[in-house]
């Protein structure tokens, strides 16, 4: 049920019932190691390039969630799935291994809320199982939106770290034998650019498009944000998050100690990855691994999970461009 | 919240290098980078004594672009970068750097189309601004010259 003009409640029950995670090296070390089902032990995960890396890391994801879901392919209606690199290099060729129908979608870091979105929609429209699955490699990343891994560079203050790992989530109609969260209505975000040019500050980039889809999500379902115990962005960092706390409170009053990032979730300060984590990954890695398992031990029951992405590229910084940002805001409650 | 208003809260919001540890820094490589160059030419001038000094210092040079370029493939000079910022850029062992780096990356996408072609990516513009500084001070030398 469409309700004002970017949200939708749910009719249909559409559960989360299973999840599965592969995380990088550092992420490994990072605040949440011990949640990730697996950690990879060196970046190229026995490859011959980080590319092929990180398509090892999805099917590595998704045949583990099949695995653990105890579901075989035939059973699955479709994969959706997206990443950073050019072509979704790594959804497409992942996909290849599954007798599976595939979407690939992108929202640069906002691709695992379009994937939600869109499987929710797909489920209420008749499907039964849908593979949400969105991934990240620090390499590959790097070599496409700045420089080559060697090159001796000083990052900027305001950099971020793109995650290593894919995160991947079952979403089904038909109601598991556990109790497990579930999707209840989503907002789409627009696309909103403030002028920012600095292809170094992604999060001050971001965070006018969180703000943008959480207050609207909020306007548009008549709720308050004390309505869920956690808002969480996908990968604004430390600055991004300051700047969203700081127009939401504008808003909606004192919101500091209920708004999180998962980019500040995941690693820990002393792992020197600037501001926090970035990418697609980012955001699926922290849903499907702590965030999902607390939803499950009862430490959360509301939350409104809004992953975040900055649609630049290389070329369209060098062309003088300023970064559009999207985030999609989905809410999951158990 | 308009683009200005934003743009103005980014600003003050953002934090900002810390100017003097980074220059501190940056100060301190670049010149134990020269340091150990100089201490190379010193040897070489005692180990060589037939040498002229021009000689010299391209043998120094050769062996510093060595030094770099064994650095980057071996996975350190990205980690004293991170440091030394422009003090690790500037000397001839940047440069070697900012040449090796690209060919190991690409190397994958093959020989000819992935390093050979790739190799330049980042030197490039060094080049290309360096050959067209030297052809302006050429004429700007060959003009004065006529008149001196």
């Amino acid at each position: 049920m469409k309700k004002g003009r970017q949200t939708y409640i749910l009719d249909k029950k559409i559960y989360i019932s299973h999840t599965a995670t592969i995380a990088g090296v550092d992420e490994g070390k990072g605040r949440l190691r011990d949640f990730f089902d697996y950690v990879i032990d060196e970046s190229e995960f026995g490859c011959k390039s980080h590319e092929k890396a990180e398509i090892k890391l999805r099917k590595h994801a998704i045949e583990s969630l099949l695995k653990s879901a105890s579901v075989s392919a035939a059973d699955v209606d479709v994969i959706l799935g997206g990443d950073l690199l050019n072509q979704l290099v790594p959804s497409g060729f992942s996909a290849r291994e599954f007798d599976i129908p595939f979407c690939g979608l992108y929202s640069a870091c906002a691709t695992f809320g379009q994937a939600l979105a869109t499987g929710a929609i797909l489920l209420s429209g008749g499907a039964e199982r849908v593979i949400c699955c969105t991934s990240s490699h620090f390499a590959t990343a790097e070599r496409q939106y700045r420089y080559p891994l060697e090159l001796g560079t000083q990052p900027p203050p305001t950099a971020q770290w793109t995650v290593t790992g894919a995160g991947c989530a079952m979403l089904t109609t038909s109601k598991p034998k556990f109790k497990c969260p579930k999707i209840t209505g989503f907002t789409l975000g627009k696309v909103i650019d403030m002028g920012l040019d600095d292809p170094n500050n992604m999060g001050a980039a971001m965070a006018p498009a969180a703000y943008d889809t959480i207050s609207a999500h909020l306007r548009e379902r008549g709720v308050g944000a004390d309505y869920y115990d956690l808002i969480v962005t996908g990968d604004l960092g430390k600055l991004g998050r300051e700047l969203l706390c700081t127009m939401l409170e504008q808003e909606c009053g004192a919101v500091k100690d209920r708004v999180n990032d998962c980019g500040c979730m995941i690693f820990k300060d002393r792992q020197k990855c600037g501001l926090g984590g970035s990418g697609a990954g980012c955001s699926s890695l922290v849903f499907c691994s702590y965030l999902y398992k607390t939803m499950m031990e009862g430490g959360l029951k509301r939350i409104l999970f809004v992953p975040t992405g900055a649609m630049l590229s290389k070329d369209s910084s060098l062309q003088g461009e300023s970064i559009p940002a999207i985030a999609h805001a989905v809410a999951i409650e158990i | 919240m308009d683009k200005k208003e934003y743009g103005e809260l980014v600003k003050q919001t953002s934090p900002k290098t810390k100017e003097g540890k980074t220059i501190l820094c940056a100060f301190a490589i670049g010149g134990l980078i020269c340091m150990i160059g100089q201490a190379f030419s010193d040897v070489l001038a005692l180990l060589l004594p037939d040498f002229d000094a021009k000689k010299i210092g391209a043998l120094t040079g050769v062996v510093m672009i060595f030094l770099g370029s064994l650095l980057t493939g071996l996975g350190v000079y990205d980690k004293i970068g991170y440091y030394a910022g422009a003090g690790s850029v500037l000397p001839i062992t940047g440069f070697a750097n900012s040449i090796v780096s690209p060919a190991i990356e690409y190397n994958k996408e093959g020989i000819v189309f992935g390093l050979m072609a790739k190799m330049f990516s980042i030197a490039g513009p060094v080049i290309v601004s360096g050959v067209c500084a030297s052809v302006v001070i050429g004429i700007v030398y060959y003009v004065i010259g006529l008149f001196v």
